[in-house]
């Protein structure tokens, strides 16, 4: 584009020289051919519509191809509804427990040196590099009717697995970096000077983390809520593990699907489908408009 | 307020940041930490505001022992060398804030505290930025604010680390002015870090100079530049220059010639002689305790900086009034006015 107005505009005046000059070493600096330029694009454009566009498109085409009404039938369905609530359930509790545990952790990493500091870091990313499906099995070690709290659960007539503590541990388990994560950089970076002025200035502890602290990192605590609850209601492995598919009372929207899609019935199968996707479409919006409002906080910084 | 320090001693891990200091603050006195970085005099600040805690000493306040009290009771105003205020409220809560969060039983009511952070506004000159976000002020202002948020809580004593540190030149002669007449007005015992000489000379009554974690000299600005205690005191404050000498049976040498200054009264062996730059008179060959060649000159403001080769081997350089012009190559005699001479 600028090529062609530098070549339109007369070179008469000195003025004009310098913007046809302007202009060009603008186009300069772009030093691919536009034959080069055209092809990485398309090709990025095709690759993203066959593997992603394509399946998205595809799960909401097929929950609707026996019309809205069954749609709206099969997400009626008492087993479709227990086990969005279950999930609702599990999401709230591991995010709730995740939270704590990420401002605990994020707050302990960041503004306190300790020996065992590097260890701590490790382990919380733990959950990220090992298998769902042996996070899973852990707990069956730890909870199930061979495992090591076996005679005190059963004294107790507690029930862990195959039952929503099981579902929520596991899930928690798996989900608990994603708070600490995103808050242990942005804390690292404020250090600890605005803590230490709000003391001197005679705030107890409780005022400076809700008067200094907490305002400082809400872009960065609801970041990572975000997160922790899309891979909390969308976790399969793990959760498929401990929850023994018990229709109706253990099962949440990922195993539903896989069960119903089992059964061919495909319809009912993708409309659960479609509403995990909806959760992943609302969570990338979100997360973009929670990612500008961080960047927008480190410029004010500075 | 008196503040007086005793002993005290603070280890980073093998570091050791405080070694032994002993200080006592008068009430009213506006005092300088003075020294290179690594030297201790933020160590030090930051332990009488109660941020961090000595491995052995004392501090007391008025003759209190302040250790006993944690930083939010000492009733120190402290502001940060990068300001540290709050980036999500506005000029006027980032003042507020000491006394929104008193305990409710001697908290003000909100007329009160408005009226109290528009006197602290107006006494830093910012009364029109009071709806600003920090992010928005510029260096000197925000420095302003911190400091009017310290005052808020109408501190006993007044702590000020690197007030000036991270200011452009100009913004920083004029905060100098500004804070010393503040000093006047309030009358806070204060203690601010520098590591700037000029600084510390010409804001404070009295200048602490510290190096490797201990205290080298307390004095008056006066003192330290006129009578430099240590060989280090000498080298940091003032542009000095620093030979290496050799005093035996009263006579002072630089290699293996002698110089005429006068020796009574030093110990012999290897010593260091100091004069400053501009106490360096210029002379006729064979008229000074130094006979040199001239290398290099060049024009500073209302000096000429000429860098001269000793005929001992040592290079020196000078600044010389621009009354004479030096030239490049020629041989000089040099006399110092004044000198001092450290053994070691």
């Amino acid at each position: 584009m600028t090529m062609q107005i530098a070549d339109s505009v007369s070179l008469s005046s000195p003025e004009a020289k310098a913007r046809a000059h302007a202009a060009a070493a603008r186009n300069n600096l772009r030093t691919e051919p536009r034959a080069v330029r055209v092809t990485i694009i398309s090709l990025a454009i095709a690759f993203l519509t066959v593997f992603v566009v394509m399946p998205l498109v595809l799960v909401f085409a097929q929950a609707f191809s026996k019309g809205i009404m069954a749609y709206i039938t099969a997400l009626a369905e008492p087993e479709a509804l227990a086990a969005i609530k279950l999930t609702l359930l599990v999401a709230a509790i591991s995010v709730t427990l995740n939270l704590v545990f990420g401002l605990v952790a994020a707050w302990a990493i960041a503004k306190f040196d300790f020996p065992g500091k590097t260890f701590l870091i490790t382990l919380i990313d733990l959950p990220f590099s090992v298998s769902p499906v042996i996070s899973g099995l852990v707990f069956v070690l730890l909870f199930g009717a061979q495992g090591y709290f076996r005679s005190w659960l059963r004294d107790h007539d507690i029930q862990i697995l195959f039952a929503v503590p099981g579902i929520a541990l596991a899930t928690t388990f798996v989900t608990f970096p994603f708070v600490a994560r995103a808050l242990i950089p942005l804390m690292q970076e404020q250090g600890t000077q605005e803590e230490e002025a709000a003391i001197s200035l005679g705030a107890s502890g409780l005022q400076t983390f809700f008067r200094v602290t907490l305002p400082n990192i809400k872009w960065g605590v609801l970041y990572g809520v975000l997160l922790c609850n899309a891979r909390a209601m969308g976790e399969f492995g793990a959760v498929s593990v401990v929850s023994g598919h018990i229709r109706g009372e253990t099962n949440t929207m990922p195993l539903l699907v896989e069960i119903l899609y089992d059964e061919y019935q495909f319809v009912a199968a993708f409309a659960i489908a479609s509403l995990l996707a909806m959760l992943a479409l609302i969570t990338l919006v979100a997360k973009t408009v929670l990612e500008r409002r961080l960047d927008g906080g480190e410029d004010r910084d500075h | 307020m008196t503040i007086e320090v005793k002993n005290l001693v603070k280890i980073f891990g093998s570091f050791k940041a405080l070694d032994g200091v002993d200080l006592k603050v008068e009430s009213g006195e506006l005092l300088a930490l003075l020294g290179p970085s690594g030297s201790g005099k933020t160590t030090l600040l930051r332990i009488i505001a109660g941020l961090d805690w000595p491995d052995a000493g004392e501090v007391s306040f008025n003759g209190e022992d302040a250790l006993a009290q944690g930083a939010r009771e000492r009733h120190v105003g402290f502001v940060f060398q990068h300001y540290a205020l709050f980036r999500h409220m506005s000029v006027f809560e980032n003042v507020a804030f000491g006394l929104r969060v008193q305990p409710r039983a001697v908290r003000k009511d909100e007329a009160t505290i408005r009226a109290r952070v528009k006197e602290l506004l107006d006494l830093v000159q910012l009364d029109w930025l009071a709806d600003r976000y920090p992010s928005q002020l510029s260096g000197g202002q925000r420095q302003r604010i911190a400091l009017a948020r310290a005052l808020a809580i109408e501190p006993r004593i007044l702590l000020l680390d690197e007030p000036f540190g991270a200011l452009d030149a100009k913004v920083r002669k004029e905060l100098r002015k500004w804070l010393r007449s503040l000093h006047h007005e309030i009358n806070v015992t204060s203690i601010f870090v520098t590591h700037d000489q000029e600084e510390a000379l010409e804001v404070a009554n009295r200048v602490v100079v510290m190096d490797k974690g201990r205290i080298e000299q307390i004095g008056s600005p006066d003192d330290v530049y006129e009578t430099p205690a240590t060989a280090f005191v000498h080298g940091f404050i003032g542009e000095s220059i620093e030979l290496p000498v050799q005093v035996e049976a009263g006579v002072v040498r630089l290699g293996d010639r002698p110089l005429r200054l006068a020796a009574d009264g030093l110990a012999p062996g290897a010593s260091k002689l100091f004069v400053r730059r501009h106490d360096m008179l210029v002379g006729p060959p064979g008229s000074g305790a130094f006979e040199g060649a001239v290398q290099h000159v060049r024009n500073c403001g209302p000096v000429q900086r000429a860098e001269v080769a000793l005929s001992g081997g040592e290079t020196i350089e000078i600044d010389a009034p621009r009354d004479r012009e030096l030239r490049a190559g020629d041989t000089i005699g040099l006399n110092p006015r004044r000198y001092r001479i450290f053994a070691g």
